[in-house]
């Protein structure tokens, strides 16, 4: 019978250790659609920012109540990963709370992921709360609607449950330990402190140490389970991000943000221009062999570099980016985490292409117009706003700037006024049609 | 009739053998807009007050080509940055200051990659450092124990994480600084940035420069204090939106302390 278990144990978790890591790949193989971009400069400096924004949530708590309850979950969800590793541990080889042999402190460790739990429960009903029933700005949006609304519940009911498993498969585990069951019980006397589940003792009182033990397996089952189910969901949800914050924020922008960078094959063609020795009707540099034609700006996923494609994925919806844009804020369409979340969609899009097709095949989509629009780009102000919002390093202007430099140098596609701005700016210096000669002129006015 | 500003040209330096000590480089609201004009005027009166060696390029000095830019004209940005590079470096120029963000911004971030490598500064950390050399004298004067608050330009605080500057500025005119809710990294846009500054803003509910200016209001100033031609524009639009233009005014740090001492 137990060894049943213990097989049927490793079943399930190869399973679902194996789900995930091919769902990984699929997630690595669509990043690398993007163009390359060279971010392993100043490791140093990447790593302390990582250690501070990602992994110190340095960023969360700009915003007090949401981030406070964010790291509670955030640290319940890291450390109770230990009792995770001895739930592995005892599934596979059939014994029961291994790791108590370490005594006091093993009593200590259980005790904290009481507490832990408690809390992470606590703060989930209120993130629930705050999603549904208080009226927050952030969860009203018009992308929030259907799957992202959705998908942010289930993970709120998923950790409701999991923690209510936690605390039952300990509540009846001290009780069967208290009734000195044999498995449960241990010559050391009672393992483990309870100091949150034995206020549950009294659901348990005056059954049978086998109903107690179904009660008991049943949790430990369900809570393990759940546990894969979960690590498996990641792939389909926004919770993606409790990966990838990580390299996201190692791999983010470290210049100052208001510099945004110079395309090379501009540089390229300027340089061409401005040469007094180039020859005007030299024919054009030979390409590499089948090389495409540089194209400038963005309009799809595959213009755009791995990092924002990274960043894509790593997005939580959580929108401070959106609550921070001075565009948004004045009713206008652009929402930064929407150009987030769209961008996402289709490269999840051009990735379910490649995995029934093999490769890509154009599906006559894009990523401008198909899901972002030219008046959602056009009414950016590049305040970089969105970018200091964001609590894991996303970079929602690079995209729109790509996109925009799309427009411009591809399709001629500026807004009117734009275009006599820069033809202004072209042909006197300035964008206002004044002469360069005039530039002056104040010095002599009163 | 005040008699009109001294102000040197690169060319005339060049012509005396002579190198001046920073290039001020006006940009093209300070060179063509009215409003913007006063500020450039007010900041070289303050140079010459401090004694300071400079000079501008006058008609040399184009675009730096940050509207066209971030628009997503890479293509008229890098023409425009590699001729001004040609002039600044054909001048050996190595130190610029500029009332602009935006031209700051883009001269300091952006063209050390075309090659041109200078050292700039915002003319609000250029003025910091006049006075802690003692070369230029600020305190109190006319605004001293007025209510006012510092609207950060984007280009100048998130974009490059300066706040300080123009604060230690107003402070030294002993004003009541008050904060808005929105201010430092947190600062609310004018509306200008990005190309907006040249074209209709997208529909919506209202204009950016009208909720900055709500949020302004909110802490009841006298004078809302700007660091960028085009946030000056913008908010003196709001606050003319309001009917309040006769309360409150709009004015660039540099104006400030010009007017604080009656230059």
């Amino acid at each position: 019978m137990q060894i049943i278990a213990q097989v049927l144990f490793l079943i399930a978790l190869v399973a679902g250790i194996g789900f995930f890591v091919r769902n990984i790949r699929r997630v690595l193989r669509n990043i690398k659609l993007g163009r390359e971009v060279d971010r392993t400069d100043n490791k140093g400096e990447r790593f302390a920012k990582m250690a501070r924004i990602a992994f110190g949530q340095s960023k969360m708590v700009k915003r007090p109540v949401s981030g406070l309850l964010h790291v509670i979950v955030y640290v319940g969800f890291v450390i109770i990963n230990i009792e995770v590793l001895e739930i592995i541990i005892d599934g596979l080889f059939g014994t029961h709370r291994i790791l108590s042999f370490m005594g006091g402190f093993y009593d200590f460790l259980i005790a904290s992921f009481e507490i832990l739990a408690l809390l992470v429960l606590i703060g989930v009903i209120v993130f629930w709360i705050r999603r549904n029933i208080l009226n927050i700005y952030r969860f009203l949006s018009r992308e929030l609607k259907g799957w992202p609304k959705n998908d942010a519940n289930y993970i709120l009911y998923f950790e409701m449950v999991l923690m209510v498993l936690f605390l039952v498969m300990n509540a009846t585990d001290y009780q069967l330990q208290l009734n000195g069951a044999p498995h449960y019980a241990s010559e050391a006397g009672i393992v483990g402190s309870f100091p949150i589940s034995q206020f549950l003792l009294p659901i348990f009182d005056g059954m049978s140490n086998a109903t107690l033990i179904i009660i008991e397996r049943a949790a430990w089952w369900l809570h393990i389970l759940g546990i894969l189910f979960f690590l498996n969901y990641l792939y389909y949800s926004k919770h993606l991000h409790i990966l990838l914050a990580f390299p996201n924020v190692y791999f983010s922008k470290l210049q100052p943000q208001g510099e945004m960078d110079n395309l090379q094959s501009v540089t390229d063609e300027v340089k061409l221009m401005m040469d007094p020795d180039a020859d005007p009707f030299a024919a054009p540099a030979e390409e590499e062999e089948g090389a495409d034609p540089a194209k400038f700006g963005a309009s799809d996923v595959f213009d755009l570099n791995q990092v924002q494609l990274l960043n894509s994925y790593t997005c939580t919806e959580c929108g401070r980016c959106t609550a921070e844009c001075p565009a948004n804020q004045t009713g206008k369409k652009l929402s930064p985490r929407k150009i987030m979340m769209d961008t996402r969609d289709r490269l999840e899009e051009v990735g379910d292409i490649i995995n029934t097709k093999g490769k890509y095949e154009d599906n006559g989509k894009q990523l401008l117009d198909d899901f972002i629009l030219r008046e959602e780009l056009w009414a950016c102000t590049t305040c970089n706003a969105c970018v200091e919002a964001c609590p894991v390093g996303i970079d929602p202007l690079s995209i729109i700037l790509d996109m925009r430099r799309y427009l411009v140098m591809e399709e001629s596609a500026a807004p009117n006024e734009l275009a006599i701005a820069m033809t202004n700016i072209e042909n006197n210096g300035a964008p206002w049609p004044y002469n360069q000669q005039d530039r002056l002129n104040w010095a002599k006015e009163n | 009739m005040a008699e009109a500003l001294k102000v040197p040209t690169m060319a005339e330096y060049m012509a005396e053998g002579k190198k001046p000590e920073v290039l001020f480089w006006v940009g093209c609201a300070g060179s063509f807009d009215d409003r913007a004009k006063k500020i450039t005027k007010a900041f070289v009166k303050l140079l010459h007050e401090a004694g300071v060696d400079f000079a501008v390029l006058g008609t040399e000095e184009s675009c730096t080509g940050d509207p066209a830019k971030r628009a997503g004209n890479e293509f008229l940005f890098q023409m425009q940055a590699a001729t001004n590079i040609e002039v600044l470096n054909g001048y050996e120029i190595e130190k610029v200051v500029t009332a602009c963000p935006h031209c700051f911004n883009t001269i300091k971030n952006e063209y050390p990659a075309l090659g041109g490598n200078y050292e700039v500064m915002h003319h609000t950390q250029f003025l910091k450092t006049l006075l802690n050399e003692g070369k230029l004298k600020v305190e109190g004067g006319k605004f001293k124990g007025k209510r006012i608050t510092f609207h950060d330009p984007c280009y100048l605080g998130r974009a490059n994480g300066e706040y300080e500057a123009p604060r230690d500025l107003l402070r030294k005119l002993e004003v009541e600084l008050v904060e808005m809710r929105k201010c430092k990294s947190n600062g609310l846009c004018c509306g200008a940035g990005g190309g907006q500054m040249f074209k209709e803003p997208e529909p919506g509910n209202k204009d950016v420069n009208i909720e900055r200016t709500e949020q302004a209001m909110e802490v009841k100033p006298e004078v809302i204090a700007a660091g960028c031609p085009f946030c000056n524009t913008m908010m003196t639009d709001g606050v003319k939106g309001t009917n309040k233009e006769d309360s409150v005014a709009v004015m660039d740090v540099a104006e400030l302390i010009a007017n604080a001492h009656d230059l």
